[in-house]
């Protein structure tokens, strides 16, 4: 039933210096909180996507631990400040160990 | 909706709501954190701290139609300066299975505390937040959301 998860990321292409701009990720994944019970009564496992990272030129700049109570499909923004232009890295953890990546430009210039 | 990943239709879904609802009525309570709970997990952090009031905006819906999505957004008053910025914000919520909804960890990076997610309530209840800035100072807001659909269960 589950596919591969799939992020989307949305980061300007191109911003000012000391600009403040918002990112925002989506990732496909069914979040299955592990509180769920299938149709023999039997616990369904958690299988959660537990934790979201965000680095800039390799420097982490941001976290998000999730619990079971982040939806399916889990949205996350939040913001960045413009300094020089470089690269995002987005992982996402999975329960199982996997990491799912997605790697963005950002170009600032005046 | 491309999104849905539970392999159910809709009349199925509202079916199961209806009968878990009904459920919920009769059988023994299911086990929801409560106010304690979530005390609990705030000592586990930060001991017995002192919180104010302010600096925090805490944006829920009053009312969520469908608790399996309700969209919450965190916003923390800061410089975001390396002197002056907010560590870390933490959701919480007392009347799911788990008190926990999220952490975040912010920079000075980030320009802005704010960040927005989605998630599940399974009835209705508060929405407790507390931010943690760099001089250890804490703050606190509540918010109560109702919720029709829980997100729990069906």
């Amino acid at each position: 039933m589950s596919t591969k998860p799939t992020p989307r990321v949305r980061v300007p292409a191109q911003v000012k210096p000391g600009e403040i701009f918002e990112i925002k990720t989506l990732i496909s994944h069914e979040m299955e909180s592990g509180q769920r019970k299938d149709s023999a009564g039997k616990t369904i496992p958690r299988k959660i996507i537990n934790k979201f990272v965000a680095a800039f030129n390799g420097k982490t700049v941001f976290e998000a631990d999730w619990n079971p109570a982040i939806s399916a499909n889990p949205y996350q923004s939040f913001f960045y400040k413009a300094v020089e232009s470089g690269e995002f890295t987005f992982t996402w953890k999975d329960d199982d160990g996997s990491d799912y990546v997605s790697k963005n430009k950002l170009t600032v210039a005046a | 909706m491309v999104w849905n990943s539970v392999e159910t239709t809709r009349r199925e879904a509202l079916a199961l709501a209806s009968i878990f609802g009904f459920a919920a009525l009769l059988a023994p309570k299911m086990s929801f954190a409560d106010e304690q709970a979530v005390a609990a997990e705030i000592k586990k952090l930060y001991g017995d701290k002192k919180t104010e009031s302010g600096k925090i905006k805490l944006d829920v819906p009053e009312i969520a139609e469908n608790g399996l999505v309700v969209p919450v957004n965190v916003e923390v008053e800061s410089p975001m300066t390396e002197a002056d910025y907010v560590k870390a914000v933490h959701v919480f919520a007392d009347g799911n299975p788990l008190p926990g909804i999220v952490s975040y960890k912010f920079t000075p990076a980030c320009g802005k505390a704010s960040a927005s997610t989605r998630m599940r309530l399974a009835q209705t209840q508060n929405i407790i937040c507390i931010a943690e800035m760099s001089n250890g100072n804490l703050h606190m807001a509540k918010a109560n959301v109702k919720v029709t659909i829980g997100g729990c269960g069906g």
